[in-house]
């Protein structure tokens, strides 16, 4: 394996740094929300994994679609790294959502229309891996996987603004909250910097994995090639 | 305003399910990129042997 890049080391020390100081300014800077309590805290990463969810399977159409362009195949590499990567995310996204949710709406679930997109999204890209996993031919495996993934984005924005579009119980951070709109508060100045922060940290985090991950993908591809030489 | 006048609700057990999840993926997922990433090493330095 290549020797790591110091851009990278001093990207991951960056990252760790990062991730106590948000830390600790989510535990012990922000005030405790005077209604919902503890819990809210668990807002500030919580978007912050919805955004680097969201910036994955952004990277991952872009790459799709660079990949389409040049057929190079480290685009394929940054593609699968990116969705990847995003299900992480999201997934976290889901969880801590839905770990806030019980003591706020009385509910670990409901069919709400942000709740049912994010859904439909996490299945799209679910799905993308098992595509990938039923096509041998890596050409063609990662062309379908490129142009899957720049279809599947649509399910991203209409994600993003389903809680704008529909009627919805999830509050909104930014922009006017629904009528119905459960759990939703107005943020201090301090709530809005570590609220920054998070989102600053969560990018970091997002790049030192997607480079890493990258790294692994070369490195799958090498012990390919060597398989081939050796088969041959 | 009865609920401001009761104080915030006690939810501190969410808040440390919450960060549980968080920490608990991201090391998950960290844990599976070093384990992918030796397996691999190996099993290239095996090819290696084998062409020699």
């Amino acid at each position: 394996m290549d020797p790591k890049p110091r851009l990278l080391i001093v990207i991951d020390i960056a990252t760790v740094i990062l991730l106590i100081i948000a830390t600790a300014m989510v535990l012990f800077y922000t005030p405790v929300e005077r209604v919902m309590g503890l819990v809210q805290k668990v807002f500030y990463f919580h978007v912050a994994a919805g955004w680097a969810g969201m910036l994955g399977f952004l990277v991952a159409t872009i790459s799709g679609v660079v990949y389409l362009i040049t057929s190079n195949r480290k685009y394929d590499i940054v593609g699968l790294a990116s969705v990847e990567i995003g299900m992480v995310f999201a997934l976290i996204n889901v969880i801590t959502g839905s770990i806030w949710a019980k003591p706020i709406w009385n509910t670990w679930w409901t069919w709400d229309p942000r709740l049912t997109t994010v859904t439909i999204m996490l299945f799209i890209y679910a799905a993308y891996f098992m595509l990938r996993a039923g096509i041998e031919d890596p050409e063609r495996r990662a062309r379908f996987g490129a142009v899957y993934t720049v279809v599947g984005f649509i399910s991203v924005p209409l994600t993003f603004f389903s809680a704008r579009l529909f009627r919805t119980i999830h509050p909104i951070v930014v922009g006017a909250n629904q009528p119905g709109a459960t759990g939703a508060f107005d943020m201090s100045p301090s709530m809005l910097q570590t609220f920054l922060v998070s989102l600053f940290t969560f990018s970091f985090i997002f790049i030192s994995l997607l480079w890493h991950r990258v790294r692994l993908g070369k490195l799958e591809d090498k012990v390919e090639q060597l398989k081939y030489k050796t088969m041959e | 305003m009865l609920l401001l006048d009761q104080g915030p609700a006690e939810t501190s057990a969410y808040l440390i399910a919450g960060y549980v999840v968080i920490f608990g993926g991201l090391f998950l997922y960290l844990l599976s990129l070093i384990i992918r990433t030796r397996k691999l090493i190996k099993e290239m330095k095996r090819l290696q042997d084998d062409q020699i």
